[in-house]
């Protein structure tokens, strides 16, 4: 029997780079899962955001998503590391505090939902790297990318903090390298490269020139170590490199591809499913 | 004329109550700032703030904009000797912020675009073509394609009164 998630797809993959959810829609159906909409979800919602307003209301949205899925049956799957930090922390913290799961559930009733704490929370990456695994994932590598040199981004909320999530280590990640290298791709090393791309923590929509300067330091450094493109497993994380090298930092033109994209292109995929052209910076291949 | 700043215990404890119960622990060792990428390009000092935050010093906390500084990257809580979960602290003097008005138009903007559809960004025609271009639901099957599903994403934020918080959007 396929093995079967929620697929969760927040804001910024289905309202601006709908190539990451085509993707992982084929990428997982090709390894033979089954991933289920979930029916009404919204927005995580956005740790940064959302959580700096008013925690109260950021536990009660994110409950009613774990919630949905609970009543579909199924664990979550998200594609967002922004999506990963909020529903991961916000069933770890009901788990934790029961009268926060009351509270929550009072909320919930507005809407005929109830959470009783069952839902898991997984991100699509770490489901590739230990479910599926490198075996299963070579054998469908059709298209070999033997001559691209990746700079990979992790993101802040995929592996941290790590005292709730044991994904990886905090400070050297391995997952996303090895991911990267089984399509055949080669994950160059720079300098600097756990840093955050800047957007998070609200820091893009309030304080725009902040985030431009990390994302131009990041650009700097992938560039100085001669990378070819930017990986990333957040489409915020994407957008912000994505938009920065359009809009604010001029000279680089990297191509930012999301992973289930290389995978989706080492897969064989057809290019109109990797929606590419949606890109703010042109991805040549 | 003195320069001194007077404590405010209670608005530490204010602090801690809301969850921040770690605070205390720290010693003021500034592996934080060494380690926070916004501070290498502002003059944001993480453990100054946690030092105001422990001292209570609502007034050099609340209103400034060092305050929303932080990515939220978690390199400082990774680091820190002392499990002082400073981002969470970051977060809930977010939250008292708020309470006092202080939120940016930017964010507020994104406030209302939840009310609206229950998403962080807005979605337009040219967003759906391109999705049906591509084989995909013109409208996704989220709050942002389903006004059911957005409504009762808003009655919670009504419920919360996060319509209000956010300049009643």
């Amino acid at each position: 029997m396929a093995v079967k998630y929620g697929f969760f797809l927040g804001c910024v993959a289905p309202l601006r780079y709908p190539g990451i959810e085509k993707s992982t829609r084929e990428v997982f159906k090709h390894l033979g899962y089954e991933l289920v909409d979930l029916d009404g979800a919204g927005c995580c919602p956005a740790p940064g955001v959302v959580r700096s307003f008013d925690e109260a209301t950021w536990l009660a949205l994110g409950a009613r998503n774990l919630a949905i899925a609970e009543k579909q049956g199924v664990d979550i799957m998200t594609i967002c590391n922004g999506c990963y930090g909020s529903l991961f922390d916000v069933a770890h913290i009901l788990h934790e505090h029961p009268e926060k799961l009351k509270a929550v559930n009072e909320i919930l009733k507005e809407v005929g939902l109830h959470y009783s704490g069952k839902t898991k929370v997984k991100h699509f990456a770490e489901i590739l790297y230990n479910d599926v695994g490198i075996e299963k994932i070579k054998n469908s590598v059709k298209n070999p990318l033997p001559n691209m040199n990746v700079a990979v981004h992790y993101g802040c909320h995929f592996v941290r903090p790590s005292k709730i999530k044991h994904i990886d280590d905090p400070e050297r990640p391995h997952i996303l390298d090895e991911l990267v290298e089984w399509t055949g791709a080669k994950s160059v090393a720079y300098k600097d490269k756990q840093m955050c791309c800047g957007s998070g923590g609200g820091v893009r929509s309030r304080n725009p020139k902040l985030a431009t300067e990390f994302t131009a330091e990041k650009l700097k450094n992938i560039k100085a170590a001669g990378g070819q493109y930017i990986l990333d497993v957040c489409p915020f994380c994407h957008l912000q490199f994505d938009r920065t090298q359009k809009d604010a930092v001029h000279g680089y033109d990297i191509p930012v591809i999301h992973l289930s994209q290389l995978y989706g292109l080492a897969f064989g995929l057809p290019k109109s499913d990797l929606g590419l052209e949606a890109h703010a910076t042109p991805v040549k291949l | 004329m003195s320069n001194i700043k007077e404590p405010d215990m209670a608005f530490a404890k204010k602090i801690i109550d809301a969850g921040g119960k770690t605070l205390d622990l720290c010693y003021q060792c500034g592996t934080c700032t060494a380690s926070c990428p916004s501070g290498r390009m502002t003059a944001f000092r993480t453990r100054q703030l946690i030092r105001k935050a422990q001292l209570g010093l609502k007034n050099d906390i609340l209103p400034t904009e060092e305050l929303w500084m932080c990515t939220t990257c978690y390199s400082c809580v990774e680091r820190c000797p002392r499990d002082v979960e400073i981002v969470d602290i970051i977060l809930l003097m977010r939250n008292l912020a708020v309470q006092e008005g202080y939120m940016a138009e930017a964010h507020k903007k994104i406030g209302a675009n939840l009310m609206r559809i229950g998403a962080t960004v807005p979605f337009g025609d040219d967003m759906k073509q391109l999705r049906a271009k591509m084989g995909l639901p013109s409208n996704p099957p989220t709050t942002a394609g389903n006004e059911k599903a957005a409504d009762d994403f808003r009655k919670i934020m009504k419920k919360t009164q996060f319509d209000k918080k956010v300049g009643g959007a």
